[in-house]
């Protein structure tokens, strides 16, 4: 723990030096301080949304203005309080980021970032042409903020609400990070499927992220408008959105510090720029723009992590390999309810002729079996037979195009993936999908995303502890339950692959789940291992856990399963206890040929 | 409004679509073949059109200065990259590949910059002496980083696109210039309405020019290489397709395909050293109608967007982008439903 404490150390100094600052420093640092002070809020932001999160916006700015634009009519014209104003502002921020959210977060890829564009071009425009507003003149005298008698009209006082509103900020985003809805949003990038096979729902998960974020750059307009009591149209042009992603993007997209230290680098240079470059040439307000861009570019060219990912590849090195061998210390909390698993016996899945087809090739042909409760079913077959596919029918991550399965007492074709995996179906993939950048721990305690219930606001204001814990206590069960219990604290991509099969086992663990589907989970695993798999999953089936397995290693399947299911161009070949299938003359011919 | 005035908007309409549309065939040429949305696109058509200008009032452009420059930083770089790997011998092919073929346009430019050579000459140095820019920027710029994440690349790209937009304002000064138009025919249709020349000209060069474009990516070994790469690019390297290389060509076509929209807007349009981002913008809100990949989904698109465009210039000026862009909605709405729940990774953040 010696890492936490140094950062701690670094945190109390640079709050020190925040602090003293407005005392030694002359008002020109200071207003220089609040306007890097607002620019990191809206960075903070984009950090969680774009770093973190993976959606890129370059809206912000105009999530800024129409806080400021909100207060500012609302204080002028209107003549309330400021305080209401803020409330005003974020319900105004958080509604259109809400609507232009829903608009677009559903498309993947790059969708969002150009209609952000779009998006914060009309904002500004829209600013400079409505009469109320004030268009291109804006609107000014805004009262300044008061604090219980006490008025913040000087840039000093201001700067104390500024850096406290950030400091809490930052706070917040720290604590959201290392919780449920955080571990979820850091999931985000791993892919919808990822996130459904635990019970979440990516689209809604960063529809609330981008609604963060743009409460945080509301919060910035708020603070904007009552410092510089004046607003006008172009701070929030486009360019300003652009700006807002160079601070984060500079700073460093992957660490929260970055928003800081980005909108301190960039505005710093930017006045650094103005005051240089008329010593080097006359032509400076022509250069500015040329320099500060070139600048970035370099930048970005040695270090496309920002400062802070150059500083922590600096630091990483010097202390050698990260995450040293370690088990999650907590105090015991009662364990998470667990689910009522069916009686030994009953039927927990059933196919009843399933039929995929893509355009003209028939995956899986008329294929129905059945699962009971309390037995690990095999479901085998050569290359091309069409298993992964009927895996991801009965996941419900592909929709079938005829059939019927039904899980426990539900029929679940058709149902979104994240539903059937809350009703406990619990999945590993073949192509493994982990977070490499979370801790062993962090991945398994995303497995319990379903059984809990926080949300940001309880996350980012620590109220979710008590669920927490149980959520790291349960993690901590199940990394002990498949012997990776004194690594918890490393990061998943350091593992090998075949460890990291396992790892997804003990994610999936840790839904409670009723039925353990597996695909391939022996590949790439050494003799040894594949034995403490074995010994691992006839364990789970004593305790009463149902197990498919879809496997290529027929020494591993055929010592392990009850019952064989065995799949041949589409359909259905046999199905049976593993010495009839190996007696089978049809299977020796699916794998091995027919003698004519 | 009357029929008349609906036609009127709509010609107009057709003919900024026209630009609309061989932008937004370059964007997407470009970012299909390298991830990169090239944001300094407009920047290129804007030089063009005022090199064009230059020419016509007998000055040389200053656009030399600028493709100089970019040639002698791309060659820096090159020759950097083969000391660093030890492959001394191929810098004189760098020399010519990265120093002489971007001087060729820049001396015929010299040449020609005198009153009394034809316009048609004007016009085609114009358009060549653009076409290195964007290559010889993609060597400096976007060939090192080319491993990157998208958003990276974006972000670099935008800077870039400051940085051009700076150049400009340095190289050509803050005046717009307009030139003359390249013809002062009329073609009168019953009932008096008529089309000028220029508009005509236009949606020509964009249908030759579209029909050119789907020629070379049916039929050639260059433009199939393209496709192949924008599909996938590790397929195509394992075929022997040059990433580097096709990105290259991707660039100059686009570099093409932006000093055309240069010198075709320049008589219709006063333009300034910056007023090409907006025409990549509305270009950029054609590609997301084709969805980024689909080229006969962008022409569409491009078409709406010139003709919502000028209907909206009619109803309110100053609300004409707004309303544009709010075009995208719609778009976006339908996309959203149609889309298929496609599984796609993430890059992982940048360390």
């Amino acid at each position: 723990m010696n890492g936490s404490r140094k950062r701690m150390m670094w945190i109390a100094a640079v709050v020190t030096v925040l602090a003293l600052v407005p005392a030694v420093a002359g008002s020109f640092t200071v207003s220089l301080l609040n306007d890097i002070g607002i620019g990191a809020l809206v960075a903070l932001g984009l950090v969680l949304l774009t770093g973190v999160g993976g959606a890129t916006s370059f809206g912000q700015a105009a999530f800024v203005g129409i806080a400021a634009y909100a207060t500012a009519w609302l204080t002028t014209t209107q003549g309330l309080s400021p305080w209401i104003g803020l409330l005003f502002a974020l319900l105004l921020t958080g509604l259109s980021a809400l609507a232009i959210g829903m608009l677009t977060l559903r498309l993947g890829g790059h969708f969002l970032p150009l209609s952000t564009i779009a998006w914060g071009l009309s904002i500004a425009m829209l600013f400079g042409n409505v009469d109320a507003l004030g268009r291109h003149t804006g609107l000014s005298n805004i009262p300044a903020l008061r604090i219980a008698g006490w008025s913040l009209a000087d840039p000093r006082s201001m700067y104390y609400l500024i850096w406290v509103v950030v400091g809490l900020a930052c706070l917040f985003s720290h604590n959201l990070l290392q919780s449920r809805p955080g571990r979820a949003i850091r999931g985000l990038r791993g892919g919808a499927t990822l996130l459904a096979s635990v019970g979440a729902d990516a689209y809604r998960v960063r529809l609330t992220l981008f609604v963060t974020a743009a409460l945080f750059a509301g919060l910035a307009g708020w603070l904007y408008a009552h410092m510089n009591r004046f607003v006008s149209p172009s701070p929030f042009d486009v360019r300003a959105s652009i700006e807002y992603l160079l601070m984060a993007v500079a700073g460093g997209l992957g660490q929260l510090a970055g928003a800081l230290v980005g909108a301190a680098l960039v505005l710093v240079l930017k006045n650094g720029l103005q005051d240089v470059l008329p010593m080097l040439t006359q032509r400076a307000g022509q250069l500015e723009a040329v320099a500060f861009a070139t600048l970035f570019i370099l930048l970005l060219h040695f270090a496309r992590g920002g400062l802070m990912g150059l500083l922590r590849r600096w630091t990483r090195r010097r202390a050698g390999t990260q995450g040293a061998a370690s088990r999650h210390e907590a105090p015991a909390v009662d364990p998470l309810p667990h689910r009522q698993l069916p009686q030994r016996g009953t039927q927990v899945l059933s196919v009843k002729g399933a039929v995929k087809r893509f355009g003209g090739l028939v995956a899986v042909n008329d294929v129905s079996f059945e699962v009971n409760a309390g037995e690990i079913v095999g479901l085998i077959g050569p290359n091309g037979a069409g298993k992964s596919t009927m895996f991801n029918l009965l996941t419900c991550t592909l929709p079938m195009t005829s059939g019927q399965v039904r899980f426990l007492d539900h029929d679940i074709a058709g149902m979104p993936q994240r539903q059937v995996a809350r009703l406990g179906l619990a999945r590993t993939f073949q192509h493994v999908k982990l977070r490499p950048h979370m801790s062993l721990l962090d991945n398994v305690a995303l497995g319990a995303h379903s059984r809990t219930r926080s949300g940001i606001l309880k996350a980012g204001l620590r109220l979710d502890r008590a669920e927490e814990n149980q959520i790291l206590q349960e993690a901590q069960r199940q990394l002990d339950r498949i012997g990776l219990g004194d690594r918890a604290h490393e990061l998943a991509g350091s593992l090998p692959l075949g460890t990291q099969r396992i790892l997804e086992i003990a994610r999936a663990l840790a839904a409670d789940p009723v039925l353990l589907v597996l695909d391939e989970p022996a590949a790439g695993l050494r003799r040894k291992e594949k034995m403490a798999l074995g010994d691992l999953l006839r364990k789970l089936r004593e305790e009463g856990v149902t197990i498919l397995i879809v496997e290529h290693d027929m020494d591993f399947v055929m010592k392990l399963v009850d019952r064989l299911v065995v799949m041949n161009f589409g359909s259905k070949l046999v199905e049976g206890v593993p010495s009839a299938v190996r007696a089978d003359e049809r299977v020796q011919a699916a794998y091995l040929g027919s003698v004519v | 409004m009357t029929w008349d005035v609906a036609l009127i908007l709509v010609t107009d309409g057709l003919a900024n679509g026209a630009v609309y549309l061989l932008a937004g065939l370059g964007l997407v040429l470009i970012f299909s073949v390298t991830r990169v949305v090239f944001v300094p696109f407009g920047d290129i058509a804007a030089f063009a059109a005022l090199s064009l200008a230059a020419f016509e009032t007998g000055r040389v452009p200053p656009t030399i200065g600028m493709v100089a420059v970019l040639a002698a930083l791309a060659l820096a770089t090159e020759i950097g990259s083969l000391l660093r790997r030890g492959e001394a011998s191929r810098i004189p092919k760098a020399l010519l590949m990265w120093g002489v073929l971007p001087a060729i346009p820049c001396a015929l430019a010299w040449l020609v910059a005198r009153p009394g050579v034809p316009v048609a000459v004007h016009i085609a140095v114009a358009v060549l002496l653009v076409v290195p820019i964007a290559p010889l920027l993609a060597r400096v710029v976007f060939q090192p980083i080319a491993d990157a994440s998208v958003l990276v690349l974006l972000i670099v790209s935008l800077a870039l696109h400051f940085l051009l937009s700076g150049l400009g304002l340095l190289f050509f000064g803050p005046e717009g210039s307009r030139t003359t138009p390249l013809t002062s025919a009329v073609f009168t249709l019953g009932d008096g309405f008529t089309v000028s020349g220029q508009v005509v000209l236009m949606v020509g060069a964009a249908i030759v020019l579209s029909g050119l474009f789907f020629l070379v990516f049916e039929r050639t070994v260059a433009g199939k290489a393209l496709r192949a790469t924008a599909v996938n690019r590790v397929g195509a390297r394992l075929v022997g397709i040059r990433p580097v290389r096709t990105a290259l060509l991707a660039y100059g076509c686009a570099s093409l395909l932006a000093g055309l929209i240069g010198v075709l807007i320049a008589p219709v349009t006063t333009m300034y050293y910056d007023s090409g981002f907006i025409i990549g913008l509305k270009a950029f809100v054609a590609a997301i109608i084709g969805g980024l990949v689909s080229y006969p989904m962008t022409a569409v698109g491009a078409l709406a967007v010139g003709v919502v465009e000028s209907f909206a210039s009619f109803w309110s000026g100053a609300l004409k982008d707004v309303i544009v862009f709010s075009l995208l909605i719609p778009v976006l709405m339908l996309r959203s439903f149609m889309a298929a729940h496609s599984e796609e990774e993430e890059d992982e953040v940048e360390q």
